[in-house]
């Protein structure tokens, strides 16, 4: 048995290998899939998850590493979509296909709870482990600012 | 009226008679609602697009898929738009696949302008049925009815009802014929040509939106395949042992190869069924396979570049010829030459191809994320050996497509397991298997030689291209583009140059080729462009200026006319000719909006490229910055887009920012390579694409406004930018860039 601290929940998981990535016990077992998959090998972010209010890849951390540490996904992110990033986010019309966006949000979260106002370097540092293929980057960047105004 | 023919069965007939326009679909019989009569709780379907329930409710059905473009939003505004109706009343159903929505391929950047006066149609016969309604209702001339915001309105009386009141006496109307509908008029228009938001923002970005990859169906499981690493391999040997040791696998399957070519077929290979995703990465891993690797084993792509250039070196095809080329290249002041090569480039969209499917005694039904349903309802049911009408394709959002899902291979893997283990599975693709199995974008060789009078300017024009074409993936003796390929930016050249040829050398395949964003435009725009940058600089002229002239002044080209086969992506030459008038304003708009001229830094500079495709006009003039190390930056890009009707004018701008991005993937690291027929790179760490610190740091998007028909978005944005970067580069560092990706370069300061 795992137990899993998700989005304030517990998840008792039957079955999943230590060394299974929590991306996919997320995905596969907790039924929690707005956590994308895209590499594999912590490149392109689509997986970004937080644990314990950081960061991680999801893609290439074991769930048998996470002991009591507490998981927050896109879905945990608010209540009701009403995240500052999220509403920012829809403001400028952000996403193309969407697929990245939940990992691209989760970054974006991370950089805005240590640096509450980042400047363009620190939003290219934080945001470039996260690929967007369709190329929102520019609408990422003032989609940060926004939240970061609170506006 | 026609009685007692079921919905069902009348949709069957329908779809029988195949390949059918909108204007049948609208057709008077499509409204008779026949087993459901006199049930005054059921909604009104006046055509296959859209229904409306009786409280109001409106239905609009998005037939094409959606994968950034925003066409799940766009199309059903038009729609929307013709009913009158009240967009928050509005949902969107994504249609499965079936021939009776016409075309859902969704590539080409076509889905628009194919499907644009259709819902123009469908949303203007369901508004006069309801108006038409309430005027019997009323007992008053219909004329004085007026649908306004999801109410039909009287004006001398001042009565109203709601949609959702007509309902019931619209239904029993006949639907107008094509030829009677009143459309508004582009004043009157609620939601085209303003900039809605994208249906699915919402979902996006809580998460709840599914992807293909999303799906789940109970007792599902989860398979992975392990493929030949060459193309057109097949098993030799396999021990399963250890694989079917890992816990959580239950089972292995051979899969065969394709039969013949490739196409849309399972490539095979071995798979492993499992529990779980994870158990099944962890079992094919352990498998222990041999592959008789077959002829393309001998595929190196740097040999094969030589062969290629070779090729567009040599006389090929004529697939456009205007003059005495040779004569005037012999009697020119000075010739120029030069070549120009693009490498094979893989899709790798964030989503990679995955699908879902089962199999019951009724059929298949497959929920994937796919450009083109009807093709994977089509291989499906010929690999499962069922009828079409047996095979249901649910196409799910896809996180991305860029061509690669137009091609369902790996919904027929999906459904070809399905079957063999009695039960649903998820297959995934792993981003490994994405780039190494893709079907590639060409590789290309392109020749370009001017014969220039005293004053540089061309009056003679040779142009070669030779690049593996995508027929090669359907038939291996395919060794030539032909008019289709060549028509993309090079046989099409809108340069007014009296003397001018274009010609097609012959290349072998020995990868999977396939269509990726803007095709063949890709590495035709890039010889073009930088051609005649290099002729200006040679002429000591202003690329602007230089280009300007080469296209000569505003006039409509017409190349079917002059007996050029080209297939003008579809569209006709009175509603979509080759104008060059609106190619120099997009240029004009282009530099103008760049501060073209203006004086800049050492090691920066402007460069500027401008490219007809999909029957849009996009120029971009990019803003590099070179520093002393040879590292690349992209401060600003300023796009003039000429695509005519913008229904959605952000997602136009959303699009064209999105092609400078992808034009940066490519041109600055874009390339994938063969050694001994297997692809040499696997994964984001070895296929970069453009992260936020190398995009373009701000993308302009200038869109001109202007009453022409609509053309495409999608991809017209990506072949100006690759040429109009490397343009800027030159105009840094005196350096020219003749071949992609830039990372093969040495840009650093001599």
């Amino acid at each position: 048995m795992t137990t899993l601290h998700v989005n304030g929940q517990e998840y008792t998981l039957d079955g999943v290998d230590p060394e299974m990535p929590l991306l996919w016990a997320l995905r596969d077992h907790a039924g929690l899939r707005g956590t994308k998959f895209g590499c594999g090998m912590a490149q392109c972010g689509a997986c970004t998850v937080h644990v314990d209010g950081r960061a991680v890849r999801s893609c290439v951390y074991p769930v048998g590493d996470l002991g009591d540490r507490e998981v927050t996904t896109i879905e945990g992110l608010s209540a009701d979509g009403g995240h500052a990033l999220q509403r920012a986010w829809t403001a400028h019309q952000v996403p193309q296909c969407g697929y990245c966006q939940p990992g691209q949000i989760m970054a974006a979260a991370a950089l805005l709870s240590e640096n509450e106002r980042p400047d363009d370097a620190a939003i290219d540092t934080a945001m470039s482990g996260n690929i967007c293929r369709c190329g929102t980057y520019q609408r990422i960047r003032a989609a940060i600012k926004t939240a970061a105004e609170g506006k | 009226m026609i009685a007692n023919v079921s919905r069902r069965s009348f949709l069957k007939g329908l779809a029988g008679a195949g390949g059918l326009v909108l204007g049948v679909q609208l057709s008077p019989v499509a409204v008779l609602l026949d087993d459901q009569e006199g049930d005054e709780a059921q909604p009104f379907e006046p055509s296959i697009w859209l229904s409306i329930d009786t409280d109001g409710l409106v239905t609009i059905v998005a037939h094409r898929s959606e994968m950034g473009t925003g066409i799940r939003t766009s199309l059903p505004m038009i729609v929307a738009d013709e009913l009158e109706a009240d967009w928050d009343r509005v949902r969107i159903e994504q249609a499965v696949g079936d021939r009776r929505y016409g075309s859902q391929n969704t590539d080409g950047s076509h889905s628009i302008r194919a499907f644009h006066d259709g819902m123009r149609r469908a949303g203007a016969a369901a508004r006069q049925m309801l108006e038409t309604a309430a005027a019997e209702a009323w007992d008053v001339d219909e004329r004085e009815c007026t649908a306004r915001l999801h109410t039909v309105v009287h004006e001398p009386s001042g009565r109203s009802a709601d949609f959702g009141e007509l309902v019931s006496s619209a239904r029993e109307l006949p639907v107008p014929d094509a030829g009677n509908l009143v459309f508004k008029t582009r004043d009157e228009w609620r939601y085209v040509g303003k900039d809605v938001p994208i249906i699915d923002s919402v979902g996006i970005t809580t998460g709840a939106a599914r992807f293909g990859l999303d799906v789940v169906l109970d007792g599902m499981k989860f398979a992975m395949i392990e493929r030949c690493p060459v193309l057109g391999g097949t098993l030799s040997s396999l021990d399963a042992d250890d694989t079917l040791a890992v816990p959580g696998v239950e089972q292995v399957i051979e899969l065969p190869r394709y039969e013949g070519s490739p196409a849309f077929q399972a490539l095979g290979g071995v798979a492993v069924i499992a529990k779980d995703t994870w158990s099944a990465l962890q079992g094919r891993r352990a498998l222990q396979l041999t592959w008789d690797e077959g002829a393309n084993a001998t595929y190196d792509s740097t040999t094969y570049a030589e062969t290629l250039l070779e090729s567009a070196r040599r006389p090929g095809a004529v697939m456009r010829e205007s003059g005495d080329v040779d004569a005037a290249m012999a009697a020119a002041a000075e010739t120029i030459e030069a070549d120009y090569e693009l490498p094979h480039l893989a899709h790798a969209p964030m989503e990679p191809p995955c699908a879902v499917a089962q199999v019951t005694a009724d059929g298949c039904e497959a929920w994937a994320p796919t450009q083109n349903p009807q093709a994977a309802q089509g291989m499906v049911a010929s690999a499962l050996g069922l009828s079409p009408d047996q095979v249901t394709i649910h196409v799910t959002l896809l996180g991305g497509g860029f061509g690669r899902k137009s091609k369902p291979d790996y919904v027929v893997e999906a459904a070809l397991l399905a079957k063999q283990i009695g039960a649903p599975v998820k297959l995934t693709w792993t981003r490994e298997d994405d780039i190494r199995h893709d079907y590639y974008h060409t590789v290309a060789a392109i020749h370009m030689q001017a014969g220039l009078d005293g004053d540089g300017r061309p009056t003679a024009w040779l142009q070669r291209s030779a690049f593996p074409p995508i027929g090669s993936t359907f038939d291996a003796r395919a060794r030539s583009g032909g008019a289709g390929e060549m028509g993309q930016g090079f046989s099409d050249i809108p340069f007014a140059i009296p003397n001018l040829r274009c010609e097609n050398g012959p290349a072998d395949g020995h990868v999977r080729i396939g269509w990726l964003r803007s095709v063949c435009n890709i590495f035709h725009a890039f010889a073009v462009s930088s051609f005649a940058d290099e002729l200006a600089a040679a002429a000591e002229r202003d690329p602007l200026d230089y280009l300007l002239e080469l296209i000569g002044e505003p006039r409509r080209i017409d190349l079917r006319a002059q007996g050029v086969p080209y297939s003008n992506y579809g569209g006709s030459a009175e509603d979509y000719p080759i104008d060059t008038g609106r190619l120099r304003h997009v240029l004009q708009l282009a530099a103008g909006k760049a501060g073209w001229g203006r004086e800049l830094p050492e090691r920066e500079g402007l460069g500027i490229a401008v490219h007809r495709s999909f029957l849009c006009y996009v120029a971009m003039a990019v803003h590099v910055r070179v520093d002393d190390r040879g590292r690349i930056a992209i401060p600003r890009v300023d796009v003039g887009v000429d695509c005519g009707l913008a229904v959605h004018p952000d997602r136009v701008r959303a699009q064209m920012e999105g092609s400078a991005v992808f034009g940066t993937s490519l041109a600055l690291t874009g390339q994938i390579t063969a050694s001994a027929g297997r692809i040499d790179q696997s994964n984001f760490h070895d296929y970069t694409v453009a992260r936020m610190n190398a995009a373009p740091r701000e993308v302009h998007v200038h869109l001109v406004e202007n009453e022409e028909p609509p053309g495409g978005v999608g991809e017209p944005g990506v072949p100006p930018f690759a040429p109009a970067l490397c343009n800027a580069i030159f105009a840094a560092t005196g350096q020219r860039i003749r071949s992609l990706p830039l990372s093969r370069h040495d840009l650093s300061k001599a």
